[in-house]
């Protein structure tokens, strides 16, 4: 009965309109603006307002990127974040289900007690501290200073150590050769890789495509921030409503947030 | 003694055939040029200036890249004056139907100096070795090299 009136709050909450994250999103760029009294659009910048779409500025932990996606708003016919994802990174597979590179899955989950199944979209879960960058003998799995977990491949040599780490089975090995990449989105045989979130759109002040996609066509589940910031919609949000990180006993701190799993 | 006639005349025949293939080759050159030595035909870039000098390019470009690739990926530095993706944008060759060529053609920026000093490189396993499809709008004409400008290269 609580959960119940909390959903019909939530759907009518206006935060939650995909239309207006849209346009949040549009005007992201513009840093920490006042639209209207108690409404300030937040800054997605690298570290802050000042140096937000800088490309000279290294990233710093003055950020933290992270996720927060509400599985109730998630349609389990719905894969527009994996199509997203695809196109964006230029993933094709080979029609080798078991191997192909998976940088973003639905899963369904369902409780044999009652019958109710929910669908969600799993991907990096992006670690504080990541086991894959633990593992990894050459340093190529690393976390960037915003705290988006990545591979190196330049320095990757394919062990494949910090795809039996991840407990969220994240990573994908390419193990053919591939041509016609997308120039934002190096990516070739005999290396391991993972979802980016899409850290080129970041860099650029943009959204990840999947968060993009979800909000343009899906239902809106997935939004994207700063962790740090407690400004942010996303920091609101987590402290506003309960959220659950999976395998949280794990102790990982993932910044993949889940609402109403 | 036969032997010994030899070891004087090896050297003698050597001496003719060098002379032979020399002569051979500046009278297969167009235009009955005589240079001598073949050089890579390099497209031209877009713009009237690379991002350095020519001559620091030649030596330094891969020194450049990889400060680059690194600062990129650890750092999110995205600046695009070093970027690999800039050097392919500007330096694009047009192959058939105007499309640009990717690094499996010879016609390739980056192959035609790279097979000519026979140095191998690992960039365009992963990296994209053209334009985005998306991008070639923002190409005119002039920015592509016609194919015939580009015929030579291969």
């Amino acid at each position: 009965m609580i959960r119940k009136a909390a959903i019909e709050k939530h759907g009518t909450d206006p935060v939650f309109d995909p239309g207006r994250r849209n346009f949040l999103g549009s005007m992201a760029a513009a840093a920490g603006i006042t639209l209207a009294p108690g409404v300030i659009l937040y800054g997605i910048g690298k570290s802050s307002a000042a140096s937000a779409n800088a490309p000279t500025a290294a990233v710093t932990s003055d950020v933290r990127w992270g996720m927060l996606i509400d599985v109730n708003r998630c349609g389990e016919g719905c894969d527009d974040c994996v199509t997203a994802c695809n196109t964006e990174n230029g993933i094709r597979g080979h029609g080798r289900e078991t191997t192909d590179a998976q940088w973003i899955r639905k899963l369904t989950i369902s409780n044999p007690d009652n019958g109710t199944s929910k669908s969600l979209p799993v991907m990096c879960q992006h670690c504080a501290d990541p086991p894959c960058v633990e593992v990894c003998p050459t340093g190529a799995s690393f976390k960037r200073a915003d705290g988006i977990v990545l591979v190196d491949k330049h320095s990757c040599i394919g062990c494949r150590y910090c795809m039996i780490a991840c407990p969220y089975k994240a990573r994908s090995f390419v193990h053919e050769a591939l041509d016609n990449q997308k120039p934002h989105a190096p990516r070739g045989k005999g290396t391991v890789e993972s979802c980016t979130m899409c850290v080129h759109r970041i860099d650029s002040d943009r959204q990840p495509a999947c968060v993009e996609a979800c909000s343009d066509t899906g239902g809106g589940a997935m939004l994207f921030g700063d962790l740090n910031n407690p400004a942010s919609e996303i920091s609101k949000r987590i402290a506003k409503f309960t959220t659950q990180q999976i395998r949280a006993d794990l102790g990982l701190d993932p910044g993949v947030r889940y609402r109403n799993l | 003694m036969g032997l010994r006639r030899l070891n004087l005349l090896l050297p003698v025949f050597f001496l003719l055939c060098m002379a032979g293939f020399t002569v051979g080759y500046a009278a297969s050159e167009p235009g009955g040029k005589t240079t001598g030595v073949p050089v890579p035909v390099i497209p031209a870039g877009k713009g009237e200036t690379c991002v350095e000098d020519i001559d620091f390019m030649r030596r330094n470009h891969m020194d450049l890249l990889k400060h680059q690739r690194d600062e990129t990926v650890f750092n999110g530095v995205r600046t695009r004056r070093h970027s690999l993706k800039e050097c392919v944008s500007c330096h694009v060759v047009a192959g058939p139907g105007n499309v640009p060529v990717s690094a499996s053609s010879p016609k390739h920026f980056c192959r035609s100096c790279h097979d000519y000093a026979a140095v191998n490189v690992d960039c365009f396993q992963c990296h994209a070795s053209r334009p985005e499809t998306g991008a070639l709008a923002e190409l005119t004409d002039r920015d592509i090299l016609s194919p015939a400008a580009t015929a030579g290269t291969d």
